[in-house]
């Protein structure tokens, strides 16, 4: 019988203390909660909440020079209670609890596994260290494990190395080396973030069939409201290293208590509804057309002689940017959208088709044949803003200087005019205009997207390039980021072609979306019409396996 | 992983043949033909050659004739065992050759082998310990080795045997063993010889190597997979050993490639300081008297061991990693 009414596990005013330079960094601070045998218990909070610390804590591995520095983790064992602060991180009974009471899987399942060791190996390894059972043993409960998180051909796979999977196939690799010693408590930490939302969709699915299987405990680390709708029992919501709720799940999408939670849901929530969109006009002018665009990479290229195969990152698309329309372009990992993106800025060479581009003074071009000079020309006129702040700008530059390098390379502006430039750029993307002379490491991610969408608008471009600008960003910073950039489209006329994986943005932002799969677009249309009544199979297959954020739309749910 | 092999294999014999004209190149370089040196020389002696021999010597190296033709009947040579004559010793190159390039090569593994044995071990210490008292050491040490010329080591390290110890360690062997055949007492003899001249050319390498390692291991001690192998409940010395080194290893394996090279270019100074029987000294007199194909013989020689040493350790990174093997 299992045994509901004690908690497995209790974390009381746990704190976390991180000394930096000058100063300590409380990570985590007087955090307590229980965590009962098998319920789903979401820790729940943006970037830097303190909630991947909390969940290190549990298994002592908090990074150096991290510390707990007060509290007690207490776990229920046969032997009674065990506290896990009282233990250390060294030692044979800490090593006891780590894989064989409490297990863990990470956030990165292309990094989390060894690279050089076989994932039978790995996970023999780990039942090895716990049980006293043979090798041969080992090896067919491992082959059982593989098999039970469908992973085809299991005693093959065991032989097989991490890089010879797909993302989602580690993370199942993963799943099955965390629970090879049958452990009482899972922790998960962002599970799913790296992966497609369809994969997404099957590990969670394959995450809570173990968790009933097995009467698991699962503490569930994630960021994202939508997830937590849809696996959690019980939510903890944290913020800036402290607790600020905790609720039955449904309670807390429908009454919660605190301003924060409140926030977040609402940030969560505006996303749901599209952005009210001026009506298109009747005629479109368009500004880019995009005829049978391919790209074909050639694989295997022989010694001598013409390559094998080919790589058909993108296989004939077609598609139209009108003037002042946001085009979506929604599709997983390897669809070909990115390098759609780059292709149509020519950093590489379309091996096949047209991009007809109407100029402001109303010539056409074809970027797809255009020469080096011509494409020069062009970079003052379409430009690009890309997914992550923290690489796409250079970290040496002053703020002043990467705005003004576009200024630079494809105006003859005075250094004076630039100056001002920079100042009203920075204002109008709701930046203060004095911080010219500092580095981009002074701010934080939504900060910095600002200032590299202030870098794209910097030379009055027609059209811009957005790929997944919102997509290193906490929840609470993407539709200001959306909201500033839909008012930059109403204030200057721009047209955007909008890359993402996902399709909550998208249907907030845009006008039309093109669904691509495979380097080909499967269905295009408008926006309502392709997320409320898709016609292609895997456009269908792709929106339901987003997870809303609606705990009433489980299956589960109390009527 | 045989046809990895042989596919290496294959891809030496342009470097190998880019080696030889490079090789003929270096002899051709000094003006007139050797022949005439040859001939110059004798006749300094005050002796007198015949005419035949010399046009015999001519007629053998294809001298006169185009340069094309004259590399491919020294290479025709080649591939039949025969490295041609020296000039100076007045012996065929490849009886002189073999002895010396022999204790070059063992010298250089045996340097190469220790040069491992200790950085690997302290490497892996040091950054499993970042800024201990321990790390601390091996870095100033590390720092101290490679600021340190090879040859002033050597000199040093004569002076302090010679003058402290009263012993000379010179040479490979102590005189009565010169050309004695292998034995127990030769053995033991060599070996408190050798010491010398593997530490000189080791301690630079070393100290590189543990700077290497060190800092490929603290660049995986982070990764996701550590701590995902801390989390299953592995001890933290058989995580680090089985888990980030063998990862961390690539590198370092990569570095046979370029170790061999500078030690066969360093083994030539610090032959010379110590008077080693090795390869080293005789080039540098063969290229001082124009000796060229003596000079010529070498040069490819050790070109082929930088060669084998590069397929070592490309051989060494593929069975250790199966990134490299597989794709």
């Amino acid at each position: 019988m299992i045994d509901t009414a004690t908690p497995i596990l209790r974390v009381s005013n746990l704190s976390v203390d991180f000394p930096m330079h000058k100063s300590v960094l409380h990570a985590v601070k007087d955090v307590s909660f229980d965590l009962h045998r098998g319920e789903t218990l979401c820790v729940v909070g943006e970037s830097g909440s303190g909630k991947s610390v909390t969940a290190r804590a549990i298994l002592q591995l908090v990074a150096k020079p991290g510390e707990i520095t007060a509290g007690s983790i207490h776990l229920a064992t046969e032997a009674g209670e065990v506290d896990i602060v009282a233990l250390g991180n060294r030692g044979s009974a800490i090593r006891q609890i780590r894989g064989r009471r409490i297990a863990m899987i990470f956030q990165e399942p292309m990094t989390s596994l060894s690279p050089v060791h076989t994932i039978g190996h790995q996970i023999i390894e780990t039942i090895l260290l716990h049980e006293k059972i043979s090798k041969e043993e080992a090896r067919i409960r491992a082959a059982a494990l593989l098999d039970r998180v469908r992973i085809p051909n299991p005693d093959a796979a065991l032989d097989r190395y991490s890089f010879e999977f797909s993302g989602g196939m580690r993370q199942r690799a993963m799943i099955a080396m965390a629970l090879s010693c049958n452990p009482e408590i899972l922790i998960a930490d962002e599970p799913t973030t790296a992966l497609d939302v369809t994969t997404q969709a099957e590990i969670l699915s394959l995450i809570r069939e173990l968790q009933r299987d097995r009467g698991m405990a699962v503490l569930f680390i994630t960021h994202d409201m939508g997830v937590v709708a849809q696996i959690a029992d019980r939510v903890m919501v944290m913020f800036r290293g402290e607790k600020v709720e905790e609720a039955n799940v449904f309670d807390l999408f429908a009454r919660p208590q605190q301003a924060y939670t409140r926030a977040l849901l609402g940030s969560v929530l505006k996303l749901e509804t599209p952005a009210p969109r001026p009506a298109r006009p009747m005629a479109e002018k368009p500004i880019a057309e995009i005829n049978d665009l391919a790209l074909h990479f050639p694989l295997n290229p022989g010694f001598f002689g013409r390559p094998t195969a080919y790589l058909k990152a993108i296989d004939g698309v077609s598609l139209t940017i009108n003037q002042g329309e946001t085009v979506g372009v929604v599709g997983e990992s390897g669809s070909g959208k990115t390098t759609l993106g780059r292709t149509l800025l020519r950093v590489y060479n379309p091996t096949g088709g047209q991009v007809h581009y109407w100029r402001g003074d109303g010539t056409s071009v074809d970027i797809a044949s255009l020469g080096k000079a011509g494409m020069k020309s062009l970079y003052g006129e379409v430009r690009m803003v890309f997914q992550d702040p923290h690489s796409s700008l250079n970290p040496r530059m002053t703020i002043y200087q990467i705005i003004s390098e576009p200024l630079r390379t494809n105006t003859d502006m005075s250094e004076h005019q630039m100056m001002d430039r920079v100042q009203e750029l920075l204002t109008r993307v709701g930046l203060p205009a004095d911080i010219g002379d500092r580095y981009p490491h002074a701010f934080s991610g939504g900060q910095r997207q600002r200032i590299s969408i202030a870098r794209a608008i910097a030379v009055r471009p027609r059209l811009i390039i957005a790929d997944e600008p919102t997509s290193a960003l906490d929840v609470s910073l993407r539709h200001q980021v959306l909201d500033l950039m839909r008012d930059l489209q109403s204030e200057f006329g721009l047209s955007y072609l909008f890359i993402s994986h996902d399709i909550s943005v998208i249907r907030y932002f845009c006008d039309r979306v093109a669904v691509m799969k495979n380097g080909k677009i499967v269905e295009i249309g408008d926006v309502a019409q392709i997320c409320e009544r898709p016609q292609h199979d895997y456009t269908r297959q792709l929106i339901s396996a987003v997870p809303r954020p609606d705990p009433r739309l489980r299956a589960d749910a109390p009527a | 992983m045989l046809f990895f092999i042989l596919k290496r294999i294959a891809g030496m014999i342009p470097a190998m043949l880019a080696i030889s004209v490079l090789a003929f190149t270096v002899i051709q370089l000094p003006p007139g033909d050797y022949v005439s040196t040859y001939a110059a020389q004798i006749a300094q002696s005050g002796e007198t050659v015949d005419s035949a021999v010399l046009n015999n010597l001519r007629e053998r190296y294809g001298l006169g004739e185009n340069v094309v033709v004259q590399y491919f009947k020294w290479m025709g040579g080649i591939v039949r065992g025969d490295f041609g004559q020296s000039f100076e010793w007045n012996q065929p190159v490849t009886d002189l050759i073999w002895g010396r390039m022999g204790m070059t090569a063992l010298i250089s593994v045996l340097t190469l082998v220790l040069m491992w044995a200790f950085s690997l071990p302290i490497g892996i210490y040091s950054a499993a310990r970042q800024y201990s008292i321990t790390d601390y050491l091996s870095t100033a040490f590390a720092f101290l080795a490679m600021a340190t010329p090879n040859f002033l080591l050597a000199i040093v390290l004569l002076y302090i045997t010679t003058m402290w110890f009263g012993v000379s360690v010179g040479g490979l062997f102590s005189p009565q063993f010169e050309n004695a055949p292998w034995s127990l007492a030769k053995l033991w003899d060599f070996i408190t010889h050798a010491w010398v001249p593997i530490f000189v050319l080791g301690t630079a390498g070393t100290a590189s190597l543990i700077r290497i390692m060190r800092a490929n291991l603290l660049d995986e001690l982070h990764k996701p997979y550590v701590e995902a192998g801390r989390a299953k409940g592995l001890p933290e010395a058989r995580l680090i050993l089985s888990y980030p080194t063998r990862v961390a290893l690539n590198p370092f394996i990569s570095t046979v490639g370029w170790v061999l090279p500078a030690l066969i270019s360093g083994e030539l100074i610090v032959s010379t300081v110590l008077n080693l029987p090795t390869a080293g000294p005789l080039l540098l007199q063969a290229l001082k008297s124009q000796d060229m194909y003596l000079a010529g013989a070498f040069i490819l020689l050790s070109g082929g061991l930088v060669l084998i040493g590069t397929l070592v350790s490309d051989v060494l990174l593929a069975i250790s990693d199966p990134r490299i093997r597989l794709s």
